[in-house]
């Protein structure tokens, strides 16, 4: 494809990327700028152009599959939705891996301690045990429905896990992701699996770790509230206890 | 966790009982301190005494229903915040982390209950 980009006034622009397991450090490149250029496109760049050794993750470029997170300029992000004009305006970028997670190499880290959570939060359907003899009618007014749908578009691009202090300070710490995905089951009327549940994410290491600070709110590339979620789950588990059912 | 499972449902269910207990009592302070703030505004623009303040308080069953109600949700409520604290900051946990976590309540609480005995 022809280049009619306009560039800066340079037309480089300074990029750090992380280079290395945890013990790594940054490595300076120079990838010349483009209009409408993202993170992800300075990656592939660099990837392709400059040091084909560069590890890093992607797949749908359109921020659908929750796997090019990174953190920019000391932020997580998605990266293919970033452009660099809003994050770079001084013309310098730095790409880090994620925080919170155990570094593969480079850019990737591994992400099944992420995913792990959300099987220990229970943050799967679980069916009831009869069959059903007809269709469950969940009306898109309803409460539980429009609390579920608040939380459903989640892509688990763990920005919020990497944002959270909390993760931070308690390794063991479910995180703002798989709570958020709990509490979207928490409001399905289909779902058999709800004492079970709230029992998964109640405790130290659960909902009730969450101080409420909203970093996973400010980060949430999809404009969740995971920290809404959080406190319903609070709210509920409450209940289950008063109830006797915790 | 790193706890079994009957364990795990034991710490869900305490967690649980501490939040309700720590949104209630924040419950009573935020009126409790709304009071107290408004009488010690009250007392200095007025410039009432001490002796005038002992005067009023004392054997005052209004005072004591007041500010014992004020002293326990303070020995229910700080406690709970510190031990989150405790955990995240320092790494307590087990039997140590809770009690501290008591140890600290009793001290608030008597030191509380010692404040209203000179009151009231």
């Amino acid at each position: 494809m022809q280049d009619t980009a306009p560039r800066d006034a340079s037309g480089v622009l300074a990029v750090e990327i992380w280079r290395g397991g945890t013990d790594g450090g940054f490595a300076r490149y120079e990838v010349p700028r483009r209009a409408n250029q993202t993170v992800l496109d300075v990656v592939t760049h660099v990837q392709r152009q400059i040091d084909p050794t560069l590890a890093y993750r992607f797949a749908c470029r359109v921020g659908m599959c929750g796997s090019c997170a990174m953190t920019v300029n000391g932020r997580p992000r998605w990266t293919c939705r970033t452009h660099v004009s809003k994050v770079a305006a001084d013309g310098r970028l730095a790409v880090a891996p994620l925080a919170n997670l155990p570094v593969v190499r480079d850019l990737v880290v591994d992400m099944a301690p992420f995913f792990d959570k959300w099987a220990r939060a229970e943050g799967r359907f679980i069916p009831p045990q009869e069959p059903q003899s007809d269709f469950a009618v969940v009306k898109p007014a309803s409460a539980k429905r429009r609390a579920a749908d608040a939380g459903i578009e989640c892509i688990g691009c763990a920005v919020c896990y990497a944002a959270c202090d909390i993760v931070g300070w308690l390794p063991d710490y479910l995180g703002p992701a798989a709570l958020n995905r709990a509490w979207t089951l928490v409001n399905d009327v289909r779902d058999a699996g709800r004492d079970r549940r709230l029992a998964a994410v109640a405790g130290d290491a659960g909902c009730h770790a969450c101080h409420s600070q909203q970093g996973c709110v400010s980060h949430c590339p999809k404009q969740l509230n995971p920290t809404e979620s959080i406190a319903g789950l609070k709210r509920a588990t409450a209940w289950a206890s008063l109830r006797g059912k915790l | 966790m790193g706890l079994a499972a009957g364990q795990t449902v034991n710490a869900a269910r305490v967690e649980a009982w501490l939040w309700i207990a720590q949104r209630l009592s924040a419950l009573l302070l935020a009126a409790c301190v709304a009071v107290h703030l408004a009488v010690i505004i009250y007392a200095t623009r007025q410039g009432v005494s001490a002796a005038a303040i002992l005067g009023r308080t004392r054997g005052s069953p209004v005072a004591l229903a007041f500010y014992g109600t004020f002293v326990a949700a303070i020995a229910m409520h700080v406690p709970i915040g510190l031990r989150a604290i405790l955990r995240e900051s320092i790494g307590w946990s087990g039997a140590r982390l809770e009690l501290a976590t008591i140890a600290l309540a009793v001290l608030l609480l008597a030191l509380g209950l010692r404040a209203i005995g000179g009151l009231v």
